[in-house]
């Protein structure tokens, strides 16, 4: 007697490679194969045959010739008689630079405004929806460019900020002045900072790359080991309290961890600010930056921290009411209420929008080609593709970095929001 | 009970009170909405004086505004002359003089009527889709538009996009002939082969033959002529068709349990969002013509847009991953148990669900792509942002001038983008099923 589920013992027909479920997955990817194989062959057999064409070769030899173009915003040594591989490295860190600062701030203004835009002062939520709209509907380039317009046709050239004999004679103030008790200058040609100086430096490492600065090192490392020291305090206080109910008061040795070792080295070290000093007809001293620089960031920062003003809001209305009001029923002030009860439970719902509003970011400075920012689009997909007429070694090594900085950034914060997500048991 | 036993009944009732002036009314919305504690009372008056700093030097300037002037220099002289020194006014003279320039680029200006009629017929054509009451049969006119955007856009003979429709045609019937005999699958490969046979050995010289025995054509327009919003609404409408479709097939091939379609899947999604889009637009423009055949060329507008689409449909994939994610299994097995095949379960069980859970992130990416297609400038077209802005600051008359050309472009992008999320918060509304 045959049972249901006897399989049928008739012998193979080709029509089952399309009908009969269990082979019909296997057919599918194996056609899928064949043609993403054709395609392939057929693209790389065109890229070769162009080449030929072309009389050009595929090799990355140019990134070792001389660049022979200067770059103004430089944070490892670069000059004009550099490889082309290195001025893709300053390109790469001034991409990462304005990628870091950009998140930091935008973080920082998005949650501000994602908060206030859910406060009950009816003023204060319009202002921050009129915001969020506006600059989540109109073009990111807009408002770059905005910004660097704004920035270098509408401030004071520096002969502005002098003070000529006749005018100090007269008692007139100059035409533009500086802020922050003249320590902040913004010209037409940049910005002007105080620039950090030690009178002591510990001295500089050579790596034939690179130069490390061992008095930055020093410093990372006493922050690092200060906030360590900390955490363990921290945590002593948390086992007290557990043990007895009564939490050891930490704020003050806390204040003094974390700044105490760090203000000292400082101070041995001979910190002093340098500020920016009109000579001639420009300023000199402290650090300039270009507004091609302070363009990009604002505009990236604003525009960003629309987006994130939105999660933001979306993470705290996502906590039910019943969880606030438990806090309140169990007596919890609305502080302790927001840290230890909503924020907890937010991130979870903030954390992976966030991650990509980051890589957007990060993305979005190639936008600095519309304000001639030297990132890595600008040199190595700009300038250095420009005077090699290497595109296709170009582009696709730029598009290599920018895939590789892409996933680490969204692993790395995989790696974090794994450790605050929901554990299921 | 005598009459005499109620001693008094009101016969009309007293008009109510109005409530204490503490009570209700605008101090009471004040005190409850602006001032309800210290912090509150410190971020209205911050938002007082931010609303003030905005109007003062707003006002002024919007108020001084110059509608008729030739250059930037005589609309400061009007502003002086009318204001005083010191004053200053916008100068809408520019928009004035170079809006056709705004919206049209540098496409012929007695053809205008062809990307307006275009325009029209996109909203005739996008009603039924949009809108669940329109009449079904525009649908038929929704399929037909973009033979009849383009024919009008880009003019030439009228052959070319009916022959391109012949071979939708061709599909059509190959399917309908074979669909008994062969079953579903094979008809519609053998139909997609037989049409692109004909698109590529036919097409051309069927255009050319038609268009020598019936000359039909208007005047062409080379698409350097195109600018401005029209192109930014050309890429963005046919970007954001185009990549719908494909974002759900790239979604589906993620999902999917066959290792091969889900490894390509996965790696075209993960290539196309971890690259930014100027490194797509840049291979537009300067590396298609390594992987294309020798001395094959075609139209930078059209290689634009096939990066823009899969740019976008990347996204999309990502989106609607999760919508199909946040499906409950129980959903997927009730199809099964229904004895739906894959695509039946797909059509009528799955898609609809998560494609509704994913409205909000299709139509947020749906704007950030026509936001984006502003990044065409660097490719040397002519988008209303840069392109055009540029043409017009660059021009001896207008040097200078920031904020009236930048308010302009961002005002139009605001109404778009502000229009469709406003659609999505109507469509998710109207989709809503569960009654909370």
């Amino acid at each position: 007697m045959a049972l249901a589920t006897d399989t049928p013992k008739d012998s193979f027909r080709l029509s089952m490679l399309i009908y009969d479920t269990r082979f019909r997955s296997i057919t599918i990817q194996v056609v899928v194969l064949a043609l993403f194989v054709a395609a392939l062959s057929w693209l790389l057999n065109n890229t070769v045959q162009n080449l030929e064409a072309k009389g050009r070769s595929f090799d990355f030899g140019f990134l070792w010739q001389r660049a022979g173009y200067d770059i103004a915003q430089q944070l490892i040594p670069y000059t004009n008689d550099s490889s082309h591989g290195r001025a893709m490295f300053v390109g790469l860190i001034n991409t990462l630079v304005l990628a870091f600062f950009g998140c930091i701030f935008a973080t920082f203004l998005g949650v501000l405004v994602g908060v206030l835009r859910l406060s009950k002062n009816w003023l204060i939520g319009r202002l921050m929806t009129v915001y969020v709209e506006v600059f989540r509907n109109i073009p990111l380039l807009l408002w770059i460019l905005l910004s660097y317009v704004i920035l270098s046709e509408t401030m004071p050239a520096p002969r502005d900020f002098r003070v000529t004999d006749e005018m100090a004679a007269a008692g007139q103030a100059p035409a533009a002045s500086m802020y922050l008790f003249d320590s902040v200058a913004v010209t037409n040609r940049g910005l002007d900072l105080p620039a950090p100086l030690l009178t002591r430096p510990l001295g500089v490492v050579d790596l034939g790359f690179i130069q490390l600065n061992i008095s930055v090192l020093v410093f990372l490392a006493i922050v690092g080991a200060s906030l360590y020291a900390n955490s363990r305090l921290l945590a002593r206080a948390r086992r007290i309290q557990e043990a007895t109910g009564v939490r050891p008061s930490t704020m003050w040795k806390s204040i003094g961890l974390i700044f105490g070792p760090a203000v000292v080295f400082l101070i041995a070290l001979g910190f002093h600010l340098e500020y920016p000093e009109l000579k001639g007809f420009n300023f000199v001293g402290g650090i300039q930056v270009a507004h091609s620089f302070t363009a990009l960031l604002i505009a990236l920062v604003l525009y960003t921290a629309a987006f994130i003003a939105e999660i933001v809001r979306a993470g705290i209305l996502a906590i039910s009411k019943g969880q606030s009001e438990a806090a309140f029923a169990l007596g919890m002030q609305p502080g302790r209420t927001m840290n230890l009860i909503i924020l907890p439970q937010a991130l979870r719902v903030i954390i992976p929008p966030l991650i990509s509003q980051y890589l957007n970011l990060t993305k979005n400075t190639s936008l600095g080609i519309a304000v001639s920012y030297l990132d890595l689009r600008g040199t190595l997909g700009g300038i250095t593709l420009n005077q090699t007429g290497k595109e296709l070694e170009c582009m696709l090594l730029m598009m290599l970095i920018y895939l590789t900085i892409s996933l680490i950034i969204s692993s790395l914060m995989n790696v974090y929001n794994r450790s605050v997500q929901l554990k299921s048991r | 009970m005598t009459k005499s036993a109620v001693s008094f009944v009101r016969q009309q009732m007293l008009p109510a009170v109005t409530p204490p002036t503490a009570a209700a009314g605008p101090l009471r919305w004040m005190q409850e909405n602006l001032f309800s504690s210290p912090l509150n009372v410190v971020l209205t008056l911050l938002g007082v004086l931010l609303v003030y700093l905005l109007a003062s030097g707003a006002a002024p300037w919007l108020l001084n505004s110059v509608w008729t002037a030739n250059s930037l220099g005589e609309c400061r002289d009007i502003v002086i002359a009318s204001a005083g020194e010191g004053a200053t006014g916008a100068c809408w003279a520019m928009v004035r003089e170079r809006w056709h320039q705004f919206l049209f680029g540098f496409y012929p200006s007695d053809l205008y009527w062809r990307p307006i009629l275009a325009l029209v017929l996109l909203f005739v054509a996008l009603a039924p889709v949009l809108f669940a009451g329109a009449p079904r049969i525009l649908l038929w006119g929704t399929m037909a538009y973009p033979f009849v955007a383009f024919w009008l856009l880009w003019g030439g003979s009228i052959w070319s996009p009916l022959v391109v429709v012949l071979g939708f045609v061709i599909l059509g019937l190959v399917y309908r002939t074979l669909n008994g005999r062969l079953g579903a699958p094979v008809a519609t490969g053998l139909g997609i082969v037989a049409a692109v046979v004909f698109w590529l050995v036919l097409d051309a010289p069927l255009a050319a033959a038609l268009q020598s025995v019936i000359p039909l054509s208007i005047t062409e327009v080379e698409s350097d002529q195109f600018g401005g919003f029209l192109l930014a609404i050309t890429i963005g409408v046919t970007a954001i068709s185009m990549s719908l479709p494909i974002g759900i097939l790239l979604a589906l091939g993620r999902q999917s349990d066959m290792f091969i379609v889900k490894t390509l899947s996965v790696g075209f999604i993960e290539f196309i969002r971890g690259v930014p889009l100027i490194t797509l637009l840049f291979t537009a423009s300067l590396l298609l013509q390594y992987f294309l055949p020798p001395n094959t060329s075609f139209d930078l507008i059209l290689r634009v847009i096939i990066l823009v689409t899969f740019f976008a449909a990347a996204y999309i994939a990502e989106v609607i991953r999760g919508g199909l994610a946040a499906l409950p299994s129980g959903q997927y097995e009730a199809a099964d148990a229904l004895g739906l095949d894959y695509w039946q379960a797909q059509r009528h069980i799955i898609l609809p669900q998560a494609l509704k859970i994913s409205i909000p992130g299709i139509v947020s990416t749906f704007i950030g792509l026509f936001k984006d297609t502003t990044l065409v400038a660097f490719v040397g077209l002519m988008d209303p942002l840069k392109g055009i802005t540029q043409v017009v600051r660059a021009d001896i008359n207008w040097k200078g001038i920031y904020w009236e050309p930048y308010i302009f472009v961002g005002a139009i992008f605001f109404v778009f983008c502000f229009g469709m999320s406003r659609y999505s918060m109507y469509l998710e509304r109207k989709l809503k099923t569960d009654h909370r």
